[in-house]
């Protein structure tokens, strides 16, 4: 049966922040744009994010982007390329204002400015004291600001495909992008959109894990999408585990928690953060409070019956505090913890929250890969932009804050790269033959399964293994040991098998197509980890310590490169990190302290 | 401790039932199935082919919205301790159902789009922010935070009946949302889009709407704003 094809100027996968902020610019320009998206725009994760957005507007103390740009290179552990740095924290100013004139309601000042308040790793001066960088609609700014876009992109008339499902590159002769398979979930069609150009806004895969703050949703589509069809992943090795995700719910409390003034505490009721990093003390970056937790933990000073968690104490905010700024982190204690937060600490536990590595690009979101000797040669026709990207703006350490300024930073470049490219005016590439081939074979596998192994059993013990031999610490032997697993995870995916043959909205075929994606992010993940001999940001192994020739375990001769892993062979390669920022001075590499 | 539940659930798939049934399932809980999703989680091991709708699992996407034990709300915000021994799940009431707990919700988003919901300044933006006063922005307190899960919409009598013509409570809060904010310049539009005998005025403040919001809004008071704008201005 022939597919129906669906003829779009530029197709975006995703609706979460950077897919909308992207299809807003193109919509705004007159250019015909699909979203396509697996849930109703306004369910994209960054709906949970909470605390706010990086831009060193200077409401509140002195600030300005000079001082963001060091926090970011010195918070991504030297892994950041400076040139992308330097344009996202340029333009932050800009996309926070373009953002409250759509109507977002960002909490105020009482001079009208927007309200900001400190976060980890954000200084002035160049490190020596917090600033309140994070511009936040109280404890909920990634709600408000994934309504605010969706409300301005339907104004704006962009064509949502609400509850598809892509599953396909479409890729020509020429290894141009042409456009997309996907799935719509209520029917079981797969059709295809034909497109000038595609853009990946999948977001991360942090469901590869067991403890994750990540909803359901995250499983790395796009990542998946790119690996199947011959592009690298780029520092999957780089995973971010946010400090304080809920003791046994993997529920996050946002950072702003410590941004208005709550304290880590050990078992004695130690505010330990003050030994470890005597500036900026619990809003230190997320990497360096992660193992400063567990370390605490390891060492017996940590709270419980068991010793297995930390002590988040807001009770010295007072409730109206808590009530105006955080109020939803009181309704989390008291859903997912029986904790009220304005009377007694709550446990909390470092959890996976965030995918520094991604497809790789350029400043403008054009997906770049190494071809003939050229380290960034541009696949035509392919973007990618927000979480499933890597820009690289995170390097091995994201800062708070930092991802949803790289949403509409990265969204918006996007767009007007496109724009200014005169997408408009240029003609369509044609569909190779039996463009939807491959995506309609691996539907029918699993249509004609039976006796293989459930989706959901098969994708637990993957988040099992990634949780064990990928977490906060990491041993060489228990990486290596986890490449086999995770090796041998991936023949059994191969062979899933459903009950449900549904053709209407059969949840457990999206799950098995889910694993699927989920299975390139964690091998990327797993390969590239044991292979870098080193520890940097996220990435901490206990056989790479603190040396005088390797300060902190980084080996900046050998291993200041970017990552890049390849499904097709399970190959690695490397590209070296840009240090060169656009305008200003490079920011030396130095031993990090706080 | 062994905690032993019966869930009754809704099932309809349109490609193999001839009308929906209600289907029973036993299942154990150990204890670390805290919320009810995390229950359905569980039993979609035993039957892949129950089919809901989840994401964020903390309610704050509003995809799991449905009807337990004859009241709406979210499955993973409601605790299994605060439900008995059995548990009854059906799809939001008054929306067509899609398969099982998922329904269409074609209507509900129609009804929102209606209502313009977006900020209209025509005025050109300064180079920085607009400036707006604390007391102005806690005006749109209890109003933006709404996750369009759908949970009141479906509760209401006056939506069920005339799904296509009143606006119902979750769109009629967006629509006050706007009016509240300082920054729109089309308050009278907003009104006059309302003023009709279906649009607004079917709600007749039964307040189901504001029993079964999982986020403690309340839509009832923001219909009552707009009622009372529309009174002062005749």
């Amino acid at each position: 049966m022939a597919q129906t094809i669906h003829k779009y100027d530029a197709v975006v996968v995703g609706a979460g922040g950077a897919g909308m902020r992207c299809s807003l610019q193109l919509a705004k320009a007159g250019l015909r744009v699909a979203v396509l998206s697996k849930v109703f725009p306004t369910r994209s994760h960054t709906v949970a994010a909470q605390g706010g957005i990086g831009a060193s507007l200077g409401n509140m103390d002195e600030d300005n982007w000079h001082y963001h740009f060091y926090d970011t290179v010195k918070g991504s552990d030297w892994l950041g390329d400076q040139d992308a740095i330097e344009f996202m924290c340029r333009e932050a100013p800009k996309v926070v204002y373009e953002l409250e004139h759509m109507g977002m309601p960002f909490d105020r000042n009482p001079d009208g400015t927007i309200y900001q308040r400190p976060f980890g790793g954000h200084s002035a001066k160049y490190g020596e004291k917090p600033v309140p960088r994070a511009c936040a609609a109280a404890d909920r700014t990634g709600h408000a600001m994934l309504h605010t876009l969706y409300q301005n992109n339907v104004r704006n008339k962009t064509q949502f495909f609400v509850e598809w499902m892509a599953l396909d590159l479409i890729r020509d002769s020429e290894g141009d992008v042409v456009g997309v398979t996907a799935l719509e979930m209520e029917t079981g069609e797969v059709a295809i959109f034909h497109a000038k150009c595609v853009l990946l806004a999948t977001g991360g895969a942090g469901r590869i894990f067991a403890a994750s703050t990540n909803a359901f949703i995250n499983t790395g589509d796009g990542l998946g999408m790119a690996a199947r069809a011959g592009i690298p992943l780029e520092d999957m090795e780089f995973w971010q585990f946010h400090p304080t995700g809920v003791h046994n719910a993997g529920v996050l409390l946002t950072e702003g928690c410590r941004g208005e003034g709550a304290i880590l505490r050990n078992k004695n009721g130690e505010r330990f953060m003050e030994r470890y990093a005597p500036k900026l003390k619990d809003l230190a970056p997320r990497d360096f409070v992660s193992r400063c937790m567990d370390q605490e933990i390891k060492e017996g000073r940590g709270c419980g019956p068991n010793g297995d968690y930390i002590a988040l104490d807001l009770t010295h905010l007072g409730g109206e505090t808590i009530m105006k700024r955080l109020p939803s982190v009181h309704e989390i204690g008291k859903n997912f913890a029986n904790v009220d937060v304005i009377k007694e600490p709550i446990p909390v536990v470092p959890t996976i929250h965030y995918q520094m590595g991604g497809v790789p690009t350029n400043i403008h979101g054009q997906v770049v890969v190494p071809k003939n000797g050229t380290p960034n040669s541009i696949i035509n026709g392919l973007y990618a932009i927000g979480e499933a990207s890597c820009v690289s703006v995170h390097g091995a350490n994201r800062l708070g804050t930092n991802s949803l300024l790289d949403l509409l930073v990265f969204g918006r470049a996007a767009g007007n790269h496109l724009i200014d490219t005169a997408l408009a005016s240029k003609t369509h590439k044609p569909l190779p033959q039996n463009a939807a081939d491959y995506s309609l074979s691996r539907i029918d596998v699993l249509d004609k399964s039976s006796g293989g192994e459930y989706p959901q059993d098969v994708a637990n013990d993957l988040r099992k293994t990634m949780q064990t031999h990928a977490g906060v610490f990491r041993t060489q032997a228990s990486m290596d040991e986890g490449v086999s697993k995770v090796l041998a995870i991936d023949e059994r995916a191969k062979h899933l098998s459903l009950k449900d043959k549904s053709k209407i909205f059969n949840t457990a075929r999206i799950e098995a197509l889910e694993v699927a994606n989920l299975m390139e992010a964690a091998k990327a993940t797993m390969v590239s980890a044991a292979a870098r001999k080193e520890s940097r940001g996220a990435h901490t192994v206990d056989d790479y310590g603190d040396t005088p020739e390797h300060p902190l375990g980084r080996n900046d001769v050998e291993w200041m490169k970017h990552t890049l892993w390849y499904s097709e062979g399970n190959r690695l390669d490397y590209k070296p990190v840009n240090l060169k920022p656009l305008t200003v001075e490079s920011i030396p590499p130095v031993k990090r302290t706080f | 401790m062994a905690d032993k539940r019966i869930f009754e659930i809704y099932r309809y798939d349109p490609d193999t039932d001839a009308k929906p049934r209600m289907q029973t399932y036993e299942v154990e809980l150990d204890g670390s199935e805290r919320m009810l999703l995390d229950a359905l989680m569980k039993l979609k091991k035993q039957d892949d082919s129950i089919s809901f709708r989840r994401s964020c699992r903390e309610g704050v996407c509003g995809s799991d919205a449905m009807n337990i034990n004859g009241k709406n709300g979210l499955a993973c915000l409601t605790n299994m301790l605060t439900l008995p021994q059995k548990v009854t799940l059906r799809p939001l009431p008054g929306l067509p159902v899609v398969r099982d707990l998922i329904v269409d919700m074609s209507q509900f988003f129609k009804q929102y789009h209606s209502i313009k919901p977006y900020i209209v300044n025509d005025t050109p933006p300064p180079e920085k922010e607009r400036l707006q006063s604390q007391e102005d922005r806690e005006e749109l307190n209890g109003l933006y935070e709404c996750i369009l899960c759908a949970c009141c919409s479906t509760s209401c009598p006056s939506f069920w009946w005339n799904p296509d013509k009143f606006v119902g409570p979750a769109g009629l809060l967006a629509a006050y949302r706007f009016i509240a904010d300082s920054r729109d310049q089309v308050k009278e539009e907003r009104l006059e889009n309302l003023e009709d005998p279906y649009r607004l005025f079917r709600c007749h403040t039964i307040m189901n709407c504001v029993d079964v919001c999982p986020k403690g809004l309340n839509p009832t008071k923001a219909i009552g704003k707009i009622k009372e704008m529309l009174v002062k201005r005749a």
